[in-house]
């Protein structure tokens, strides 16, 4: 991983603003983003003015910028809350995108080390996954490992990685009933591995701290479910769960490969479990449905775009699901919607900055 | 009234001691076991004796053992002792059938007890341990590893009706040091040593396959013991060193077909012997090949819903393998008919009353004194 070399130009970091004074997490943030492109979105709900600190090459976007965009009526329902960094995905131009919330910092290895998520990443991405036959040596491409004894050889090239999928130390991405039941559980646990999910295996994809490869997959990671009483805390959202279902169902019809594991960041303490589950209720009631849902999904042959998958899985969603709920025919409504906007917008060709 | 002294430590007694046969293959000596005494004295071990059974392996002394060298698994099998390889630690299985514990844990001769980042030894055995007495949940993947560890859970958007996972079959452990590569690896990167200390357990999904490695392996033997058949190897055959790969595709797609779950990661044992790759690659030449059509063969697998027993599976299974990998080569047929034999094997050891088969017992006693009881030379009786 350390033989990476990422040019400045082929990453944005895209970061959603739900507070508005983003100076310390910045400044934590800085030795690691300040060489790259930040594109930073404000959530549409954020009265007050950003702060940002000096020295980062950074667009902003506001609420103003997304009406002219999409049209104010899509704003609200699309970009709201922890999705308006979708916005930021429709806005980019650079090959990958990396994601992290803004109530995370740099975390530290078990050697003491900062983590640079970015690098990791990238490496990640760059390194093939290998979804059709678990390597029980974890990545075999990072220095060190390799493929084990019964790996079949003709799976060792592997495939194109479209996302990669980081964890978090201290509060890490528990559902609001786990954490106010153990309130003072924090994961101290650094597991040194980046392992590919393999493929038809479904997942909890969290969006605190990810990053893609905008151009192959950007279009299955969407603004789609929105919970009726979703907050501006991740335990009260499942957005990110169903867009990243959806995203896996679509890379392994496309043959591409997810990884999990490294890079960590450090979730810092924020908001009331017990609060929370108040209103998260309903996101856990929804995934008894979503996951089988997108354990038997299968798409037509004919679908060989992201795009393609997208909206036949948002066929699927209004007519399977939205009889069960008005949530998921909203939700189908929204990809549809998404896909629109993204082939207007988005799919310009990559081009440096 | 007497009070227990405040000063005596609570003697903390070793888990499933009565539940749980260690199963040791080897041609050599069992020197290594020296360095596992604090962790396996409390044990009952199955030596399988592979190689020249007029050789005498010297078990150090303490530990409870039974011994079999190739004269007790033909006297013990008759015509059946053909489904058990010979020169090829594949013969382990044999401990695998005539154990008459709920658990096996079986090791290597060339693994000794590995230390944490932390400096501490780990107690392999006790984590395999955790492994299997602990749910798996192949069904939904956890990114923060096995939830059923301590400082660890489930994470957002894991279903709840899914968070009670499934009974664990088998417990696969790692290695640092010499990593387990095959002979083409081995060759390009003769000093590669596995120097990281991964900290997961992790269920290995359903429908997936991994290649299963023999060295550091636990298992439920009445959850999946039937399956756990190692296959022909060795002397005679045409391959060498897939054995342990055999019974894991096997097993995995058993342990799919009745809901059952397999997990790898901790524990970690140091693995000190790389042996030859220029002798391991005549034996893995045939297997890197078929492995080509082999996996393609169990990842289409379908048992069907009436197979609702290990036996049961595998005999199906013996039956797909001769039709779908019969015309790849010869050595399938006979494997499937082994197969067979070994379920036939299986059932018939199996199948006695508890009672014949406690009296059949090896006559070397637990030892629960300080003395250690007398060294086992020949094997028990045949039942």
């Amino acid at each position: 991983m350390s033989d990476t070399v990422i040019k400045d130009d082929e990453v944005d970091i895209v970061i959603a603003a739900l507070r508005s004074d983003l100076t310390s997490f910045m400044e934590d943030w800085r030795i690691i983003f300040s060489r790259f492109h930040l594109i930073i979105v404000k959530d549409p709900d954020l009265s007050e003015d950003l702060k940002i600190p000096d020295g980062f090459n950074h667009d902003v976007y506001t609420k103003s910028d997304i009406d002219q965009c999409v049209g104010s009526a899509s704003t609200s329902v699309l970009f709201s809350g922890y999705s308006c960094r979708y916005f930021g995905y429709l806005m980019s131009r650079k090959k990958y995108i990396v994601s992290i919330d803004d109530d995370c910092v740099p975390a530290k290895d078990n050697k003491g080390h900062l983590v640079d998520v970015v690098a990791q990443h990238i490496w990640n991405l760059r390194a093939p996954a290998t979804p059709f036959f678990f390597n029980t040596l974890y990545d075999p491409y990072c220095a060190g490992a390799d493929f084990v004894r019964g790996y079949p050889f003709s799976l060792r090239n592997g495939v194109t990685c479209a996302l990669s999928c980081g964890l978090w130390l201290n509060l890490a991405d528990l559902d609001a009933p786990t954490q106010a039941l153990k309130p003072e559980m924090r994961n101290s646990r650094y597991v040194d591995a980046v392992l590919t999910v393999p493929a038809r295996t479904m997942m909890p994809l969290s969006g605190i701290n990810v990053a893609f490869e905008r151009e192959v997959i950007g279009p299955a990671l969407f603004p789609g479910l929105r919970l009726g009483g979703e907050g501006k805390l991740r335990w009260e959202t499942i957005e990110d769960l169903f867009s990243g279902m959806c995203a896996k169902v679509v890379c392994d019809h496309l043959g591409l490969g997810v990884k999990s594991g490294l890079p960590y960041v450090w979730r810092k303490e924020s908001g009331d479990a017990v609060e929370s589950l108040k209103k998260e209720w309903e996101g856990v009631k929804l995934m008894e449905e979503v996951v089988p849902f997108f354990q038997t999904v299968r798409l037509l042959r004919s679908a060989v775009t992201a795009e393609d998958c997208v909206l036949e899985i948002a066929k699927m969603v209004k007519e399977q699901l939205g009889p069960s709920d008005r949530v998921f025919t909203r939700a189908a409504d929204a990809m549809v919607e998404w896909i629109k906007l993204w082939k207007a917008v988005a799919s310009a060709s990559t081009s440096a900055a | 009234m007497a009070h227990p002294s405040s000063t005596t430590p609570t003697k903390i007694i070793p888990p499933l001691t009565d539940e749980l046969d260690i199963v040791i293959p080897t041609i050599r000596n069992l020197d290594f076991l020296e360095q596992w005494r604090p962790f396996f004295e409390h044990y009952h071990l199955i030596i399988v004796q592979d190689g020249d059974p007029t050789k005498t392996i010297r078990v150090p002394d303490g530990f409870d053992y039974e011994l079999y060298n190739r004269n007790d698994v033909n006297k013990i099998l008759g015509p059946k002792a053909s489904c058990i390889s010979f020169k090829d630690s594949a013969c382990r299985c044999f401990g695998f059938l005539v154990s008459k514990k709920k658990y096996i844990f079986t090791i290597d001769d060339d693994c000794f007890v590995a230390k944490d980042p932390t400096g501490k030894e780990i107690n392999a055995l006790a984590q395999h341990i955790t492994n299997l007495l602990t749910p798996s949940t192949p069904n939904f993947f956890n990114t923060l590893y096995d939830p059923y560890r301590d400082g660890a859970d489930f994470v957002r958007g894991y279903p709840f009706s899914l968070r009670e996972g499934v009974p664990t079959a088998i417990s696969h452990g790692l290695w640092l040091n010499i990593p387990d590569y095959d002979a083409p690896t081995q060759l390009v990167k003769p000093r590669e040593r596995n120097t990281r200390y991964v900290d997961a357990v992790m269920t290995i999904p359903k429908r997936t396959l991994f290649p299963m490695c023999g060295m550091n392996l636990g298992f439920n033997r009445e959850l999946i013991g039937p399956a756990m058949y190692f296959g022909l190897m060795g002397d005679g055959q045409p391959i060498g060193r897939y054995d342990d790969m055999w019974a894991g595709w096997c097993c995995k797609v058993i342990c799919d077909h009745l809901g059952l779950g397999v997990k790898t990661g901790l524990p970690y044992l140091w693995h000190s012997k790389a042996s030859n790759p220029f002798v391991n690659l005549k034996k893995e030449y045939k297997g890197i090949y078929w492995q080509e059509d082999i996996i393609p063969f169990f990842q289409a697998v379908v048992l069907p819903k009436e197979c609702t027993t290990v036996q049961q599976c595998y005999i199906e299974l013996s039956k797909q393998v001769k039709e779908k990998l019969g015309p790849l080569d010869n050595y399938f047929q006979t494997l499937a008919d082994a197969m067979v034999t070994w379920i036939e094997a299986w059932d018939e050891i199996n199948s006695q009353p508890k009672a014949v088969s406690q009296s059949t017992t090896p006559p070397k006693s637990v030892s629960q004194s300080t003395t250690p009881p007398k060294k086992e030379e020949s094997s028990p009786k045949p039942k």
